[in-house]
Formats: C-alpha cells, sequence, structure tokens
C-alpha cells in the first residue's frame, strides 16, 4: 500500500500513521452520555470504502483524509483534511 | 470413529488407504435448538461442549468457507495463561486446563505441546512489571517463574546477549504454556462434535436473520436457504461487525490484519515460546523445523486478509536484535488474518439486546489459547442464559459502564491493543 500525499507525492506506508474512520464526529460538551459512549467505543467498521484519516508524520506532517477501501486496500482519494498542518497552505 | 492404538496399526498396515472421515459433512435440517455461525475453533469447541457438557445434541455449525478458513487455521499457535487483571486470569487458565485434557477429550492428537513460553524483559521497569504479573499468577493458583539473566543464558544460549540497545535481563517463564496444531484443533472438536450429533454445514454462509413479531430472533438465511433455531449464537472472529449488522447491532469492534510468518525448516533450535520484550516479536519453532513468529497488528481497519511491508520489515527486525544468526534462513510463506480488535483488547461473550442472539467476539490476536475455554464458557450461556462465572465480566455493556479489561492500558485505541 502507498499513499499518494497531495503536498509530497507517492510514498511508502511507513511515513503515514492511521487515526482511524473519519465519520464520527465529537459530541458537543452536553451531548449526554449515549452520545459519547457511541462516539468513543462503536464503530461502523464497514467493509468496502471507507474514509480515513492518516497523518504524514514521516513527511510535511499534514493530516489527510484517505478514501480506501477495506477489502481491497485500494486508494481512490487522498485530500488534505481541512484546517491542519501543510492543508493549511491552500486555506 | 475412534481412534485407538489398534485403529492406527490397521490403518497403517493396510497402507494408510482405509482411513474413515473423521465428521459427517451435513446437509442443513428445518430447524435446530441452537445454530452457532462460524466454524473456526470457537465455533466448534461451542458445539462440542454444548453436547457433550451441557446435553444440548441438536446443534448446527454453519461455515461458509471450509471449518478452519478463518483465524483457526491463520495463527500461530500459542497458548498461555499469563494475564493479570481479574476477568482473564482465571478465563484463560480454565482454558489451559481444558488444553490440557483436550486430547483425552477429544480422542483426537491436536499436538498440544507444554514446551514453554518465555517473555524477555530488557529493563528495570519491565522486569517489574513482569515480577508483578508473575505474582498475580501464583496469587490464582497459575504457574510463573521470573528468570535472570544467568537462567536465561542457560535455556536460550544462541539469543544476542551483546545487545548494548535492548539487553536482555530475564524473562517471565510459564512452563505450562506452549503450542498446539492449529488445524487439528479444528478437526478435533468436529470429529468429537459430530460423533454426539452435531452437524458441521460447511459452504454455508448466514446472510441474515429471521425474526418474529417482537424483534427475537428465530432463525438464520443462507446460501443454502433458511433454517430454523431456538437460539443462535456467532463465533465469527473477524467478520463480528458484518454479521451483527444484519441484526442492526454496532459493536465496539474494529477489524484489523495481522500477519504472520514461517521460515525454512532448520534444525531443532528454539526450545519454547519466545517473545521479545523490546519489540513486538514472538517466535516458536514447529515440530517440521519451519519458524514460526509474528508481531504487530498492521494498525488500520482491513478485510483483506494479507498484510503491507512496514510490519514485515519491523518484525523482521525484532527477530533479528534477538537473533542476529536467522538473517541467514529464508522466509517460506506470510499471510494474514482478520482480528474483530476490541475496544479494550479483552473478549465480549453475552447475550446481545437482540432475544435469541448470543455473541462471542472480540478476541484480538489472543484468541487461538482461547478455544476451549470460550468454547466451554459460551455453551453455558447459550445452555443456560446465564454467563458462566470464569466469563462474567466479558459483558457487551462494559465499554458503557466503564468496567473494561484493558490488560495493556491503551484505552478505546484498538489499533494499540
Ligand atoms: C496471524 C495470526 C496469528 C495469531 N496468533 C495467535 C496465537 O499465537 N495465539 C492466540 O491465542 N491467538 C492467536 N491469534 C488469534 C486467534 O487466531 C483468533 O483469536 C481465534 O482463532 C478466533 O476464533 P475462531 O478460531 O473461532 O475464529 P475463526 O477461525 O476466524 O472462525 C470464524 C469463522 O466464521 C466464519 N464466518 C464468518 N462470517 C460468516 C458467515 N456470515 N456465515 C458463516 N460463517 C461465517 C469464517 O469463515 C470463519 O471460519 C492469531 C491470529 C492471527 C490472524
Ligand atoms: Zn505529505
Amino acid at each position: 500500500m502507498r499513499i499518494v500525499c497531495p503536498f509530497c507525492g507517492e510514498r511508502e506506508l511507513g511515513e503515514f500513521t492511521y487515526l482511524g474512520d473519519a465519520k464520527p464526529v465529537r459530541p458537543a460538551a452536553d451531548a449526554g452520555e449515549d452520545a459519547v459512549f457511541d462516539y468513543v467505543y462503536l464503530r461502523d467498521n464497514i467493509a468496502g470504502v471507507m474514509n480515513e484519516n492518516w497523518y504524514h508524520g514521516g513527511g510535511c506532517r499534514a493530516w489527510l483524509k484517505v478514501t480506501r477501501n477495506t477489502l481491497t486496500h485500494e486508494i481512490s482519494a487522498v485530500e488534505p483534511a481541512p484546517g491542519a498542518g501543510a492543508a493549511k497552505v491552500d486555506a | 470413529m475412534k481412534y485407538s492404538i489398534f485403529s492406527l496399526a490397521r490403518a497403517a498396515l493396510s497402507g494408510h488407504k482405509n482411513w474413515q472421515r473423521t465428521w459427517r459433512d451435513a446437509t442443513p435440517k428445518d430447524r435446530y435448538d441452537v445454530v452457532i455461525i462460524g466454524g473456526g475453533g470457537h465455533g466448534l469447541a461451542t458445539a462440542w461442549f454444548l453436547a457433550s457438557e451441557y446435553g444440548v445434541r441438536n446443534v448446527a455449525v454453519l461455515e461458509k468457507g471450509w471449518i478452519g478458513s478463518g483465524n483457526a487455521g491463520r495463527n500461530t499457535t500459542i497458548i498461555r495463561s499469563n494475564y493479570g487483571l481479574p476477568g482473564n486470569t482465571g478465563f484463560y487458565e480454565l482454558s489451559m486446563k481444558l488444553w490440557e485434557r483436550m486430547e483425552q477429550d477429544l480422542n483426537y492428537n491436536s499436538m498440544v505441546s507444554q514446551r514453554g513460553v518465555i517473555n524477555l524483559y530488557h529493563s528495570d521497569a519491565q522486569r517489574d512489571a513482569y515480577a508483578r504479573r508473575g505474582n498475580t499468577m501464583r496469587i490464582n493458583g497459575i504457574d510463573a517463574e521470573l528468570l535472570d539473566l544467568a537462567a536465561v543464558k542457560k535455556m536460550m544460549p544462541f539469543l544476542n546477549f551483546d545487545n548494548a540497545r535492548f539487553p536482555v535481563q530475564g524473562g517471565l517463564l510459564q512452563r505450562r504454556g506452549g503450542t498446539a496444531r492449529h488445524d487439528a484443533v479444528v478437526w478435533g472438536y468436529a470429529h468429537a462434535a459430530s460423533g454426539l450429533g452435531v452437524d458441521i454445514i460447511q459452504n454455508c454462509e448466514v446472510t441474515g436473520f429471521v425474526r418474529d413479531a417482537n424483534g427475537k430472533v428465530t432463525g438464520v438465511e443462507t446460501s443454502r436457504g433458511r433454517i430454523g433455531a431456538g437460539k443462535v449464537g456467532m463465533a465469527v472472529a473477524g467478520s463480528s461487525s458484518r454479521v451483527a449488522d444484519m441484526a442492526g447491532l454496532r459493536l465496539p469492534i474494529e477489524s484489523h490484519v495481522l500477519q504472520a510468518f514461517v521460515s525454512e525448516a532448520i534444525k531443532p533450535l528454539i526450545p519454547n515460546v519466545m517473545t521479545f520484550g523490546a519489540g513486538h516479536f514472538y517466535v516458536s519453532q514447529s515440530d517440521k523445523g519451519g519458524l514460526v513468529f509474528g508481531g504487530d497488528i498492521d494498525g488500520y481497519n482491513s478485510y483483506a486478509q494479507r498484510g503491507n511491508m512496514p510490519v514485515m520489515e519491523d518484525v523482521c527486525e525484532g527477530g533479528m536484535a534477538l537473533m542476529p544468526m536467522i538473517g541467514r534462513v529464508r522466509l517460506l510463506r506470510q499471510w494474514g488474518g482478520i482480528m474483530d480488535m476490541s475496544m479494550d483488547g479483552s473478549p465480549i461473550i453475552d447475550k446481545t439486546p437482540v432475544d435469541g442472539l448470543y455473541l462471542n467476539a472480540g478476541w484480538c490476536y489472543g484468541g487461538f489459547k482461547a478455544t476451549p475455554g470460550s468454547g466451554f464458557v459460551f455453551a453455558h450461556l447459550l445452555a443456560r442464559d446465564t454467563p458462566h462465572e470464569e466469563a462474567a465480566r466479558f459483558r457487551l455493556d462494559r465499554f458503557r459502564t466503564g468496567a473494561m479489561i484493558d490488560e495493556k492500558g491503551q484505552g478505546a485505541q484498538p489499533n494499540l491493543h
């Protein structure tokens, strides 16, 4: 598996760190226990195409949003995650 | 069919041409008291204990591929009971005791080999942590020995003791730990369960649940038709989220790939199972002579049953740090398996919120050693509707109530467990 970083180009997997499913959104402070339980512990655990957060620590140190198929490892899109690291260059 | 010295001799003397099939390949009936989804070690052990221990014999095990095609046939075969937290300690020791009598119980040679498991330590802090774990084990009646450097040198003189960065200082040894032949475990349970009337149905994928007006599960839809069930138990390892999803359940689980490796065969070298405490590397030597080893999970969600290069490199570096001479040995094979990583690294054995549906999941990369224990306590739950006392903490709602069993102290980060 190789990831094409929008800033650095195609790089080997070892340069990146996985941060998991990009879908869960941190609930508001007053959202209640159920919302927090859901956010921290439950996962869709998709078998198929999933949006994920990756960190390019061995390169530009930007946060990336990667669209990847968990059944085949095929990557169909990589975008800068809004608001972080080198992504600010474009903002 | 029963194996004995005479049946073995008869088969050998007749040129090995008269071996009988060891289990019946059954066709599905309309209805069973208990249907188990997943023909891995856990599903088959559950069926065996349901029949042999709890008297429930109208049981089917449904397997989408062939039995043992999942993690049961992909793991590195290590068995041990060196856990430190309440919940785990008793359960894994129950499982170890069942390993010790498995061959007699099943009338099948699963090649259980108590060659010892040693976890090496490389720093004072690690020694203290292992001493504490060993003490916990001994308080609970489980064997553990803390070895110093001289004792390790005597037992494994071939290690690299001149490693300045990760000096071996000693190790925590469990002599009753070891390995078992993973395929034979599956075949042994199938052989014994089938003998008590359990139907083992291969090439039968569960594609949905049948539910009555109250939402209770009353059967399953499969690639071989609808099958009715009094109760349905899931033991599908890396597919837990996918199967639970068919019943509308979301689980505290992510699926990740773990790789394993086997080298070409060499003469007997490694007397036990050994783990490198400074990195993540563990190794044993198979009876055929191959070095069987592995390390970390790849660390991202995957259902691909194959891994990637960075972890391969990391695992091999760990091996080289410990035993530089294995650099001369060629790698024969590498493969991956999909594990359901739970949010605290511990298993879940419980009724689900869906009436009639029972869950056995979250074994992470450590569920092979649990095979007999898991079958025993899951059968108890299915037969009696109450948890077995040694599995009472493996609740599905422990993440909500805060009663996690986080042996590694990593929190809700399944890719770190
Ligand atoms: C590389 C590797 C090394 C490991 N090393 C060790 C080790 O040394 N020690 C240890 O204790 N543990 C180890 N493990 C973990 C251990 O193998 C697993 O935790 C354990 O085998 C899981 O239980 P099981 O045997 O029942 O699972 P599996 O054998 O995976 O059984 C689940 C079965 O369910 C079937 N299934 C899935 N979906 C469906 C469906 N819809 N319908 C019908 N059937 C379905 C699958 O085909 C599969 O056969 C390792 C795992 C891997 C991958
Ligand atoms: Zn980059």
